[in-house]
């Protein structure tokens, strides 16, 4: 089985000299840098808040936040790494202001039921995202990722949605390689686990499950 | 090699985060048992839609408007910045 292959596209060779102009005040070359990551910023903090309001103001505060603080960047990761921690952390704090119940915390290991044991193994149609329609489809994936804890979906997000690496995923993060390995092999597991019920080969007659025929898992 | 220490490398393995030897010993494991092969197999799937799917996209009409509103934002904290003048 051959392995992923990631979704990894190095910083362009300007983008230092951008965030050196962007240092000295040019706000042209930071709107380069807006255009450039915008759109996995707003994916990641909508991923992390599960509300499009708030992923809307974390790419607005990440980005004024980043700005008013690029004397304190110093080149030793890539600029993305530094903006990803920022965004993270900005969408954090969203997430805990509309949930105050709950602790928000990357830290902590979630012990969930549903851990690291497979338990559904049957094998998958063989174009299984076909099955369903693009809307169809776009609404299981969703859900399925909301199931996870914030702290797994996180990591999931940045390592295999973003491709970051291991190490500018834990550096993004501000945790260990062995906690964001720990935490990827359960996201994963998880996430397979759930789409089992909407993937799995099926005998001819039956049915497939949909979010509202109350196999899914929310 | 058991299937729970399979699973604690499947990471690595989708990775190709691991040496030829400890590859060699989960590619084994993968030739005879069924169960492990499809756990990997639907795991790699599993990601592969994740990376593949276009969930939240930025639509361009609010892309351009929240880029708007941070370029005029650092401007103007540009003008306030005493550094920057």
């Amino acid at each position: 089985m051959s392995t992923i292959q990631p979704k990894v596209s190095e910083p362009a060779s300007d983008e230092l000299a951008l965030v050196q102009a962007a240092k000295e005040g040019d706000v042209g070359a930071f709107e380069q840098l807006i255009r450039r990551y915008d759109r996995n910023v707003f994916r990641i903090a909508q991923h992390i808040t599960q509300n499009r309001e708030d992923a809307e103001d974390v790419v607005q505060d990440a980005f004024l936040k980043a700005y008013s603080n690029l004397k304190q960047f110093q080149g030793q990761s890539k600029f993305y790494t530094w903006l990803v921690r920022i965004a993270v952390n900005e969408a954090l704090m969203k997430l805990r202001r509309r949930r105050p119940e709950r602790t928000v915390s990357l830290d902590e290991e979630v012990k969930t039921e549903e851990d690291s044991v497979p338990r559904e193994v049957a094998d998958w149609s063989p174009n299984p995202e076909q099955q369903y329609s693009q809307a169809e489809l776009r609404e299981i994936l969703t859900r399925t990722i909301q199931g996870l804890p914030a702290s797994f979906r996180t990591v999931f997000v940045l390592r295999d949605v973003e491709g970051l690496s291991t190490e500018e995923t834990a550096e993004a993060l501000e945790l260990s390689i062995p906690a964001v390995k720990s935490r990827l092999l359960r996201a994963r597991l998880q996430l397979r686990e759930r789409l089992s019920r909407f993937f799995q080969k099926r005998e001819s007659g039956n049915g497939k499950p949909t979010l509202e025929s109350g196999d899914g898992d929310q | 090699m058991k299937c729970s220490e399979f699973l604690q490398e499947l990471t690595n393995y989708l990775d190709g985060a691991i040496d030829d030897r400890t590859k060699s010993e989960l590619e084994n494991h993968l030739s005879w048992c069924h169960n492990c092969y499809v756990v990997c197999d639907t795991t790699k799937k599993t990601i592969e839609i994740y990376r593949d799917s276009q969930l939240y996209e930025l639509p361009d009409d609010l892309r351009s408007r929240l880029r708007s509103a941070i370029v005029s934002k650092c401007q103007g904290h540009k003008k306030v910045d005493p550094e920057s003048v």
